[in-house]
């Protein structure tokens, strides 16, 4: 039995933090609040951006780091959490920080380029080494006899990419059928063996537990653990459509006018589109939405077929009211056995 | 006030009150109630609609279902474990005894982590059961294992100090006077050590009731099979029905009251039956 990699990932980020507290005077300090799979990004992002902030400023910046679940990041920082910068999963999250904590404008993803995402991601496929349930594409997720490992979507904003991916396939093969969507969602979900609350929680079970044929899973976590297990553990599979994931990034106006950080912290999410950041993102298997950084990778992200939020499912609030509030969709699934 | 301060010789009575009833209200009451006025924004109709939906209603029957089992279990090997530290010495005992209190120190959430690594099908112990096709982790079964383990040192602690009380010769006498070791233990040690094992007993099922952190590591947490009442107040917090969510933290206060106040009798009842 060997020590999980990503579990002691874990760990030392909660280090970082404890040890964070403990810094000399005349140093700046931000604390990023974040979500589950960007420990490793952020990590090496801090310590490029202090690097640049000493250069530019001669000011010392330790940036502190917080993970867990999008959502429960969202209502921790409401509650207090004293975030400089949030860096979620989906702009919902980001969107509670308007509109039931106060504490950032209606308008925040107007700010920064890109709807406020300097990167952007997807969901794909992680199989066994040499696929021995030859997963090609989501059908296959939905036949008898397929384990497949997704987090909660009740729990998990990557679940809900995850879940929201499939059910834009089966749309587009239906062509635009609901009642055939849910269908085969549901399918899909029959084949769940374990629900765990949080995206990092399904890696884990899939990986170092063993179990189930397939993990539904961001990108860059599918190839974080590939390169934490070795090449020859498991297989990425690119389905044949997926969804365009946005995570976005957001100054916490109420808390950095508090701390007088507001320099700062916009720099330190401005210095993500810069040629620097968007390198440091594709290496943590981000897909840069800079275009000169997205050709250097090309080969590591290939070209997708990419459906919307927006467009198909128009917008997070519908789709949270649609899919994933209590009695929705999602709900409707699991009925009683 | 002069008739209640007549039964002490003890001095500091109003103080020792003052500090009793501000330290509960700090720490439980104040607290408690806030869940109460934050549930009372549902109205009665929506909480029962809540608290009775199917989802809620076997999310409860499994919490309480575990818990029961995993502090019967507890209450069991409690007493063997108290047993063997009291009456006999061999080496390593103190170890053995300090090994009981690891579970409290324990932060649960790697307390489930590490339960799961070693009772999944291809973990330590859990492959042996796989080779039979017995799953542990993922199913009720790994809940109990994980609630098991965080009240394992209730019953224990309760019953250790009233072990030591039953005096050895007691035993010995009844021995000398033609008892069989099954008598010696059901007429003469159970019955003093029964309302501490029911103490423990409480307590370990109270503790359990509330667990959170170890247990969804290891639980699968499948609706309407292995998914706990908190997980579902947690998923409900996720949509920010903080109404909702405390609705079932408040059905399961009711619950987890009614149990104790019953098991707390049953122990007044057996230490006076039993004459202590």
């Amino acid at each position: 039995m060997k020590l999980s990699k990503l579990n002691a990932a874990l760990i030392a980020s909660a280090l970082t933090l404890a040890l964070a507290g403990n810094s000399y005077a005349a140093e700046i300090k931000l604390l990023n609040v974040s979500y589950d799979p960007t420990r490793e990004l952020y990590q090496e992002y801090n310590t490029a951006f202090a690097k640049y902030w000493k250069a530019k400023t001669g000011d010392d910046v330790t940036v502190s780091q917080s993970h867990g679940g999008s959502g429960k990041q969202a209502r921790s920082i409401i509650d207090g959490l004293d975030a400089d910068v949030a860096t979620l999963a989906l702009a919902a999250d980001i969107d509670a920080l308007a509109t039931k904590g106060n504490l950032i404008p209606a308008n925040w993803q107007t700010k920064l380029k890109n709807n406020s995402s300097p990167y952007t991601s997807t969901i794909v496929l992680l199989v066994r080494k040499g696929n021995p349930k030859s997963i090609k594409d989501w059908d296959d997720l939905a036949k008898p006899g397929v384990a497949v490992i997704t987090p909660n979507p009740k729990t998990s904003g990557g679940a809900r990419w995850n879940y929201l991916a499939a059910w834009g396939y089966a749309l587009d093969k239906n062509k635009g059928d609901q009642a055939k969507a849910q269908a085969f969602v549901g399918k899909l979900f029959a084949n769940v063996p374990v629900l765990d609350s949080g995206a990092r929680g399904s890696t884990v079970t899939f990986s170092e537990r063993g179990i189930g044929d397939v993990l539904i899973t961001w990108e860059n976590e599918a190839y974080l653990v590939k390169k934490e297990f070795g090449d020859d553990k498991f297989d990425v599979v690119f389905p044949s459509q997926s969804i365009l994931a946005e995570p976005p990034v957001a100054v916490v106006d109420k808390n950095v006018d508090k701390h007088g950080t507001r320099a700062v912290a916009q720099a330190y999410l401005e210095y993500l589109y810069t040629p620097e950041g968007q390198e440091i993102a594709a290496k943590n298997f981000y897909r840069p939405t800079d275009a000169k950084i997205a050709k250097k990778y090309e080969k590591r992200f290939p070209k997708l077929k990419l459906i919307t939020i927006d467009k198909v499912f128009g917008g997070w609030t519908k789709t949270q009211k649609d899919h994933f509030a209590d009695g929705g969709i999602f709900d409707q699934i699991y009925t009683k056995k | 006030m002069s008739r209640f301060k007549a039964h002490t010789v003890l001095p500091g009575f109003n103080l020792a009150l003052g500090f009793t009833v501000l330290y509960l209200s700090l720490i439980v009451l104040i607290p408690l109630s806030s869940l109460f006025f934050k549930t009372a924004e549902l109205g009665f109709g929506g909480f029962w609609d809540v608290v009775t939906s199917d989802r809620v209603v076997a999310s409860l029957r499994v919490t309480f279902v575990t818990s029961f089992i995993a502090a019967g279990i507890n209450a069991f090997f409690g007493i063997i474990v108290a047993w063997v530290l009291i009456r006999y010495t061999f080496p390593g005992k103190r170890i053995i005894d300090a090994l009981v209190d690891l579970p409290f120190a324990l932060p649960t959430a790697v307390a489930g982590i590490t339960l799961a690594t070693i009772y999944a099908p291809n973990g330590l112990i859990g492959q042996y059961f796989a080779a039979h096709d017995i799953k542990i982790a993922y199913t009720p079964i790994g809940i109990v294992v994980a609630l098991t383990f965080i009240g394992l040192p209730f019953v224990v602690r309760t019953v250790q100090p009233v072990l030591v009380d039953v005096e050895a010769e007691v035993e010995e006498a009844a021995a000398s006077l033609g008892a069989g070791r099954w008598d010696v233990f059901r007429r003469i040690i159970f019955p003093a050590i029964f309302p501490a094992v029911l103490a423990g007993f409480a307590m370990a099922l109270a503790r359990a009731i509330g667990e959170y952190g170890s247990v969804i590591f290891i639980a699968g947490n499948m609706p309407y099979i292995s998914e706990i009442a908190p997980l579902l107040i947690v998923a409900k917090l996720e949509q920010y029905d903080y109404a909702g969510a405390t609705a079932i933290a408040i059905a399961m206060l009711v619950i987890s009251f009614a149990l104790l106040l019953f098991i707390n009798g049953l122990q007044w009842w057996s230490s006076r039956k039993g004459g202590r």
